[in-house]
């Protein structure tokens, strides 16, 4: 009965205070346009990977190609060692960058939210002036290649985007927003150590925050390609977003995987799929980030909402 | 265990606030290291800008290769405004940030108002998804996107051109359309994470704000501009402060990979950040990408202090710092 009422009222109100129809179609139309051209050419890449390479050969990439073919994944995956390589750096980049990025990211933002840390100002600062300042390209180049030793190596590729300002900004005031801090001086009475209230008490509150920059993390580390156009000379550490930018003008990594096949196969080469198979690297990039894409989403729009709450 | 059967002296308070602090201090050292390192140690390299930066053949560790340099007081930085395409690349950087910073906003702000008024929730949630997605792709896997419409001899957009009889535009040498090229790539692939962001503040208003506007007879129009945008001010401001600080820093993916590293496009794709890329790696000077580099973060530096100070005399509430 009660919710009937409500329902009742709220549809009134709803009527009195909404839009009018004319509005709301025009409103329509230019989100999905805008929508469609953010998705469409998506599709598109997906459509040309499948496209036979006499179609494009014939008439270009078309969304309605002439013949069909799966042959760019056939190739992709059973006679390019270097994709599956790649696949495989990616992966061990992100899952181990995103662990330790996140661990110190909640490591080094959990006493900053510490009212009662005595150089918590000292290190909010520290912090936040690397966002202002820096040394710039050729310093940084220098430090990491020759002092650091982060060249050719996977540390390379994982060890310069560990540490995150804006990272440390959105996880502090996700403990600020999400944490009483009566729970940690009653924890301190209960004789429980700083890293027990750390990792027993506070971390499982802030799960969505924690979530949040985990995501974020990945996203950055499965992205990258700029470490390894910097510090990556040898082609069995490429990430895949390197080896597609490396095949961008050509298709060298793909010939050179036929010469090693043998002088036969070599004259092979010119029918083996190449433009296709550009795009189909393109989309078996894409694709991970697609399936995770709902968690991604559903995370990062309520953490970041509270990242934007200033202090 | 046999510790809490023996009745400890309890620790003078001094000493706890001591042990806690430290222990706080080991939580932070991890990152303060990271920091240190590839931060702060790198900030030392800023001498760089003002040498002849020569390897020392000798033994060639990055110290003696900067004890063993020539110094050449702002020579590097007299290059930066000398050569040619300086002012065009000035321009290009200063350029294309302040006409993204104003369409930005604007189009994100009124995605994000359009969005909260549809009355179909699903709906506005469907479009949320499909805007936010390229946000999530790197600028590698969009350059290919985009090559599948301009590519010179496969690309949609040429077929199409050849099929109507008009001149294939050979799109990756002619400089002209990348301003509108880039400016479109930019907000396609950033447009729907800012109204994400707007889209959250707006539902945090409290509806019965809106209410009551209704009751007292304001129509739509009047909500959003008496109560929507006067929410978002204080969040509008402190993106625009933030891009202001970046303003003489631009998308180094953008600017390098949608063109394709293209030298005919360098008139109009040549950023701040990609010179400093290619004096580094492709002419080998450091000392000018150095000396470019400073520059953008004392630029940059200031930006950031002005625009706060300026916000802060306005309006002290919505200044950052």
């Amino acid at each position: 009965m009660k919710s009937d009422t409500v329902k009742i009222v709220s549809k009134r109100k709803s009527r009195i205070n909404s839009i009018n129809l004319p509005t709301e179609i025009g409103i329509n139309i230019i989100l999905g346009l805008f929508c469609l051209i953010c998705v469409v050419p998506f599709i598109f890449v997906v459509i040309i990977s499948f496209t036979s390479e006499e179609s494009i050969r014939e008439i270009g990439y078309s969304f309605t190609p002439t013949k069909w073919s799966l042959e760019a994944y056939k190739f992709a995956f059973n006679s390019s060692k270097a994709i599956w390589r790649a696949y495989f750096n990616s992966f061990f980049i992100t899952i181990l960058g995103t662990i330790l990025s996140v661990l110190i990211c909640v490591l080094y933002s959990y006493p900053l939210f510490r009212k009662d840390f005595k150089y918590r100002k000292f290190f909010t600062f520290f912090c936040f002036f690397t966002m202002l300042f820096g040394g710039g390209l050729v310093p940084t180049y220098y430090v990491s290649k020759n002092i650091l030793g982060l060249s050719d190596n996977y540390a390379a590729l994982i060890v310069p985007a560990l540490f995150n300002p804006f990272n440390i900004i959105v996880m502090r005031t996700f403990f600020q927003s999400s944490v009483p801090t009566d729970i940690i001086e009653a924890a301190a009475i209960d004789g429980s150590g700083e890293y027990n209230t750390l990792f027993k008490i506070i971390v499982p509150i802030a799960k969505p925050g924690i979530a949040t920059i985990a995501l974020l993390n990945a996203l950055a580390y499965w992205n990258e390609w700029y470490l390894a156009m910097l510090y990556i000379r040898t082609e069995s550490l490429y990430p895949l977003q390197y080896l597609l930018m490396r095949t961008q003008n050509q298709i060298d990594f793909l010939t050179r995987n036929a010469a090693m096949l043998g002088s036969e196969i070599s004259k092979l080469v010119h029918d083996l799929p190449q433009q296709n198979l550009r795009m189909a690297l393109a989309v078996l990039i894409v694709v991970p980030i697609a399936f995770a894409y709902p968690f991604f989403q559903r995370f990062i729009i309520s953490g970041l909402t509270i990242g934007s709450v200033k202090g | 265990m046999s510790d809490s059967m023996v009745p400890r002296k309890p620790p003078s308070k001094g000493f706890a606030k001591k042990k806690k602090n430290i222990i706080l201090l080991s939580m932070l050292a991890p990152g303060a290291i990271w920091l240190i390192l590839l931060r702060y140690l790198p900030m030392f390299g800023i001498v760089i800008a003002f040498q002849k930066f020569t390897i020392y053949t000798k033994n060639p560790t990055l110290l003696n290769n900067i004890i063993h340099s020539d110094w050449v007081g702002f020579k590097n930085f007299g290059f930066l405004f000398t050569t040619s395409d300086s002012w065009k690349m000035i321009r290009n950087t200063v350029g294309y940030n302040a006409l993204w910073i104003v369409l930005g906003t604007v189009i994100a702000v009124s995605f994000a108002i359009m969005l909260s008024l549809l009355t179909k929730k699903f709906v506005a949630k469907a479009y949320q998804t499909l805007m936010f997605f390229p946000y999530f792709l790197s600028w590698v896997v969009a350059s290919y996107f985009l090559m599948a419409f301009l590519d010179p001899t496969y690309g949609l957009i040429n077929h199409l051109q050849k099929q109507w009889g008009i001149e294939a535009t050979q799109w990756y040498f002619v400089s002209k359309p990348w301003p509108i090229l880039l400016t479109v790539a930019y907000l396609w692939k950033n447009i729907g994470y800012s109204t994400v962001l707007y889209l959250a503040a707006i539902t945090g208003i409290d509806t019965s704000q809106y209410e009551a506007a209704s009751i007292d007879g304001a129509n739509k129009k009047q909500q959003i501009r008496y109560i929507t945008i006067p929410h978002l001010k204080t969040m509008i401001i402190i993106l625009f402060i933030m891009s202001v600080g970046r303003i003489v820093n631009s998308d180094f993916g953008l600017f390098y990979q949608v063109p394709q590293n293209n030298g005919p496009l360098f008139p109009a794709t040549q950023v701040l950040d990609t010179y400093v890329y290619r004096a580094f790696m492709a002419t080998n000077n450091p000392g000018m990408s150095t000396a470019a580099s400073l520059l953008q973060n004392v630029v940059g530096f200031f930006c950031v202090i002005t625009a706060n100070s300026i916000v802060r005399r306005i309006d002290e509430e919505s200044s950052l710092f």
